[in-house]
């Protein structure tokens, strides 16, 4: 900082107290420390329950029923080896994000629709809780009727339990923009177009992405059930075909590739948030 | 006395909430002169503020009129500029890019924003925070920011809800004499509203008291020669008895 402005004829201000920067000079175990100990405890975790299973299974617990991570781990090899494996994850991951993409775009276009008209919100604000509230199997049979047991069938009804989740958290975002930023903006002269592009979507942006977030496990879960239902092919068909011949192995190893899908498909969206983020206040991250 | 730019005749504003009506401004009157510099001071829950968001454009009087250059206010006017009393930089902007927000919804190309924007943040002594988000700054920088935000879009008319409230009186002083260099001799009108009284004889070509629901205690002429330095004006003769007749004023008010 230069001289107090006890000179106040004109020139810029000072600029009260700067905030001092400085480089943080880091170590590798202040920056990644924590990173590692969690992922390490996992791990460890993990590997703990697998050897607890591999040993309670047979002498304490019926392996017909709960198998074992070994049996498991070579049913999963054999799949890999025949084709199986690929054949059916591959339907199932259509079917997820086929119903994810259709379920995400309807859901945030009707739902800044819908949250731009108050009125129109608030008319179809009960009727769309009580869609919500509807278990969506209870749709599965219908779908079948419409669509057949086909990949359309568990496409559509990923995408309408992904579709309400969206809808609404975007709709509840739109609800929560700050009226001071509307105003803000109105005052600089905004068109409505303008307001929509450059202050509603933005603002909304932190509903619109925690509904993106939540309902990723829904596109899943849908899929994985019309699957359930009625079908022939995909790991929710691999789970049942497999329980049906008392196959437990083969059940769990289908599991393990649905969670795989799952880890990665959460990753995936953690990475989308944590980019969007930025604006939000400043924690302790280095670098 | 020049004519007035801005003018209010006969204003109610009430808000209903459940089955209450709460009146905000009874029977206001206001006329401000194009050019002047106009100072409002009053208690806090008098009405200021909703009164210059009637002005501004942004809410309606429930009875009366708000004219502007002899027109109804209908709605917001880039012409007329407003820093209200809440923070509305937007969140996931960059300090430059809230100050250059107006220009873009004027269709300012992008190099002569750029410019401008850094010579605003310049002014309010935000240079090195270009890059800053809102979030990451201290109150009084978002004050100074959303100042510069409103310079940005160039407005003839200037509303002031309690600008430098948060600030330390250094900068306070600092952006008061900005203030008044941007304002002496550019043609343009200031409607100030502040709590603080020095600040209002300080600044003010004229200062007028509000009462509870805006009833119009004291409209005097501060008559206190230019350039006024903040050390100087304490010590005036004017000036101390004009702060006296305001301080009974606003306690008389609140009776
Ligand atoms: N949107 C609103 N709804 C209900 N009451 C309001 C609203 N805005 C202001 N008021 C009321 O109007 C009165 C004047 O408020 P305001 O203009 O903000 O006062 P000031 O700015 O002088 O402190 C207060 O009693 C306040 O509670
Ligand atoms: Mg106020």
């Amino acid at each position: 900082m230069t001289t107090p402005a006890v000179d106040t004829s004109g020139g810029a201000p000072s600029s009260g107290s700067t905030p001092l920067e400085e480089p943080a000079n880091l170590t590798w175990w202040q920056r990644y420390g924590d990173t590692t100990i969690i992922w390490t405890g996992r791990l460890t975790l993990l590997l703990a329950l697998v050897v607890l299973w591999e040993l309670l299974s047979g002498p304490v617990l019926d392996p017909l029923f709960v198998s074992r991570p070994s049996d498991v781990a070579e049913r999963l090899v054999g799949w890999v080896g025949d084709g199986t494996l690929w054949t059916h994850t591959w339907i199932t991951v259509r079917e997820i994000f086929g119903g994810y993409l259709l379920g995400a775009v309807t859901g945030m276009v009707a739902g800044f629709a819908v949250a731009s008209q108050r009125n129109l919100a608030r008319i179809i604000d009960p009727f769309m809780m009580a869609l919500y509230s509807v278990p969506k199997v209870a749709l599965a049979p219908l779908f079948i009727v419409w669509f057949g047991i086909g990949l359309q069938m568990k496409i559509l009804l990923a995408a309408v339990m992904v579709f309400f989740l969206v809808f609404l958290n975007t709709v509840a975002g739109v609800r929560q923009v700050d009226r001071g930023i509307v105003d803000a903006a109105r005052l600089m002269g905004a068109s409505r177009r303008e307001l929509l592009i450059k202050v509603t979507l933005p603002a909304s942006f932190t509903g619109v992405i925690t509904g993106l977030r939540v309902a990723i496990p829904y596109a899943l879960i849908g899929a994985v059930i019309g699957e359930l239902v009625a079908s022939n092919r995909g790991l929710g068909y691999l789970i049942s075909n497999s329980a049906a011949t008392f196959d437990t192995a083969g059940v769990f190893a289908a599991l393990v590739v649905l969670s795989v899908i799952a880890a990665v498909v959460n990753m995936l969206v953690d990475m989308l948030g944590r980019r969007t983020d930025r604006w939000k206040p400043l924690e302790r991250e280095p670098s | 006395m020049q004519s007035s730019i801005l003018e209010a005749t006969d204003v109610e504003k009430s808000f209903v909430k459940g089955d209450k009506r709460i009146v905000a401004l009874r029977g206001f009157n206001l006329a401000v002169a194009e050019g002047s510099f106009v100072t409002v001071v009053g208690r806090s829950g008098c009405g200021k503020s909703t009164m210059l968001n009637m002005m501004a454009g942004l809410t309606k009087p429930t009875a009366g009129q708000i004219t502007l250059r002899g027109e109804p206010v209908q709605g917001p006017r880039a012409e007329v500029g407003y820093l209200t009393q809440d923070d509305t930089l937007l969140p996931w902007r960059e300090v430059r890019r809230n100050v250059e927000m107006p220009m873009e919804l004027q269709g300012v190309g992008k190099r002569r924003r750029r410019e401008t924007a850094q010579e605003l943040i310049e002014l309010v002594g935000l240079q090195g925070f270009e890059k800053h988000y809102p979030r990451e700054l201290s109150g009084g920088m978002r004050r100074r920011a959303s100042l510069a935000r409103l310079l940005a879009g160039d407005p003839q008319t200037l509303l002031l809800d309690e600008p430098f409230g948060a600030l330390d009186a250094q900068l306070r002083t600092d952006l008061q004499v900005e203030l008044l260099r941007l304002w002496r001799g550019s043609g343009r009108t200031v409607v100030f509203v502040t709590h603080d009284l020095e600040e209002a004889l300080l600044l003010g070509d004229r200062v007028v008291v509000l009462g509870p629901v805006g009833r119009l205690l004291l409209d005097e002429p501060v008559e206190i020669a230019r350039p006024r330095d903040p050390d100087d004006v304490r010590v005036d003769e004017r000036f101390v008895h004009l702060h006296k007749k305001l301080g009974a004023a606003l306690k008389e008010g609140a009776l």
